[in-house]
């Protein structure tokens, strides 16, 4: 059977119309039930970088909830190191990924204090989040720092569509272990970050600001690197006024 | 107008039991003598890509389930209104619509799944399977068969995604559902003894070579020759 071209235009736009309704009003009665799925995945991720994922995997929703209220203190700083307190701003209402297009000075930085159970002085690492580009979309993902804010406790990485088995294996145990005890600075305070190298297999362990590379993913660990070297930027007001008001305190 | 109707005998056609033979067929069929897999060799892309463990790979069946059987059962209601110039368009739309369906499910209520799995799950859109039946049988048959058939296509590709998936995730990983089998196996036998798992399985290579037995002992059964 010939259609005329004014039925086939009409029922594609019926079409159209019928099954757009459909997935806009699944996508409604959904929302909520997602965004507590993304905010509970953001809540492993930040907990990822000091606690191990076979831990995190085996905790119910409510266990990492309860984990994450009982040992983990949000605040936000500004480029300058100072905490920002007014306007009602909060960790939870940082988006990094919104605010990575805006030029450093004018994020906000969430910094995540991981303190022991219920004491939020007796503080064991800073987690700090930071956001980039991979190969073919964002990467993403949050270090923590041990109390001397320079060597690393550990280290989450995420992407959005790095290829599997190659740039996306930065979300595996293995490659993240890598970072654990390098440093962000060298003896005399410079940033050097640590940088993922070329190629795979050598054994950088002499060397506190290098880690092993990912075969046939090198595009991938440059995009690490260099999330990892900018936000350290950024952060590094913040850093050095601790590292500061602690030596301070030693006095 | 009563009259009219009044008029016409009701010829009272006995009506095809709920799964009668041939419906019975139509799902039966594609499990072994017509496998969308092994015979018709389709949807070979997703069998090597999601097989490395069994969960995901339960979670995509269930989906290609889901989304093959509603397809077919929704383009077969519309097919005598579809403008055959784009028919498969139309087809495309209603497909990707529920893949889309099965995507926000997965974030909303097992977004571990998702992020596993997304990519795939996005895939199903090009899985040939579904296309496949949408043009072969859907277009031309009842509702209720056309669903059937497409549980049936379904149903052949899971289960064979699901077996490589046992034996990649057994001698690759060492486990079954995440459940570590070599672990408990070797320490039967007592501490030094270890049973090594393969690397190979891990990777698409291993979905190959078990994708290749499965098919030789399928047809050293059903003696099925390719023409």
């Amino acid at each position: 059977m010939q259609q005329s071209n004014t039925y086939i235009i009409v029922y594609s736009a019926v079409l159209t119309i019928i099954l757009g309704l459909l997935l806009s009003g699944s996508a409604q009665v959904l929302g909520p039930w997602q965004r507590d799925a993304i905010a509970l995945d953001k809540k492993k991720q930040i907990l990822g970088a000091v606690i191990s994922a076979e831990k995190i995997a085996g905790m119910t929703p409510e266990d990492v909830k309860a984990f994450y209220a009982s040992r983990i203190s949000p605040i936000v700083v500004d480029i300058s190191g100072k905490e920002i307190t007014e306007g009602g701003i909060t960790a939870e209402k940082v988006e990094i990924a919104k605010d990575y297009k805006k030029p450093a000075e004018e994020r906000a930085y969430p910094v995540y204090i991981f303190h022991a159970e219920g004491k939020p002085d007796q503080i064991e690492s800073y987690i700090f989040p930071m956001y980039g580009a991979g190969l073919w979309d964002a990467i993403w993902g949050y270090v923590a720092l041990k109390t001397d804010l320079n060597t690393i406790a550990g280290i989450t990485l995420a992407h959005a569509s790095e290829t599997p088995g190659l740039g996306a294996r930065i979300t595996e145990g293995k490659v993240q272990e890598r970072y654990i005890d390098k440093k962000i600075f060298d003896e005399s305070g410079a940033l050097i970050a640590v940088m993922m190298q070329k190629g795979e297999g050598k054994n950088y362990d002499s060397d506190a600001h290098k880690v092993d590379g990912m075969s046939g993913a090198t595009i991938t660990g440059n995009g690490v690197n260099t999330m990892l070297k900018s936000y350290m930027g950024c952060y590094e007001a913040y850093i050095k006024s601790k590292t500061a008001s602690k030596a301070v305190a030693i006095l | 107008m009563s009259a009219e109707i009044a008029e016409k005998p009701l010829v009272a056609k006995p009506a095809e039991p709920l799964l009668s033979k041939r419906r019975k067929k139509l799902v039966t069929d594609p499990l072994i003598d017509d496998n969308p897999v092994t015979v018709q060799v389709l949807g070979i892309c997703s069998a090597l890509a999601v097989t490395t463990q069994m969960k995901p790979t339960l979670v995509m069946a269930i989906s290609v389930i889901f989304v093959v059987a509603l397809s077919n059962f929704a383009i077969s209601l519309m097919r005598n209104t579809i403008p055959s110039r784009i028919r498969i368009i139309v087809q495309l739309a209603v497909v990707a619509t529920l893949v889309t369906l099965v995507s926000e499910f997965l974030k909303a209520f097992s977004y571990d799944m998702y992020k596993e799995l997304s990519v795939f799950i996005g895939l199903i859109i090009t899985n040939c399977i579904v296309m496949g039946r949408l043009e072969a049988f859907a277009m031309g048959n009842k509702p209720y068969d056309s669903m059937l058939d497409g549980l049936g296509s379904a149903l052949g590709y899971s289960w064979i995604i699901l077996t490589v998936a046992f034996f990649r995730e057994l001698w690759g990983s060492g486990s079954v559902f995440g459940v570590p089998v070599f672990e408990y196996v070797s320490s039967l036998f007592g501490p030094d003894f270890k049973l090594a798992t393969n690397g190979l399985m891990v990777t698409p290579v291993g979905a190959f070579i078990i994708l290749g037995l499965i098919v030789w002992v399928q047809r050293t059964k059903t003696g099925y020759v390719e023409h």
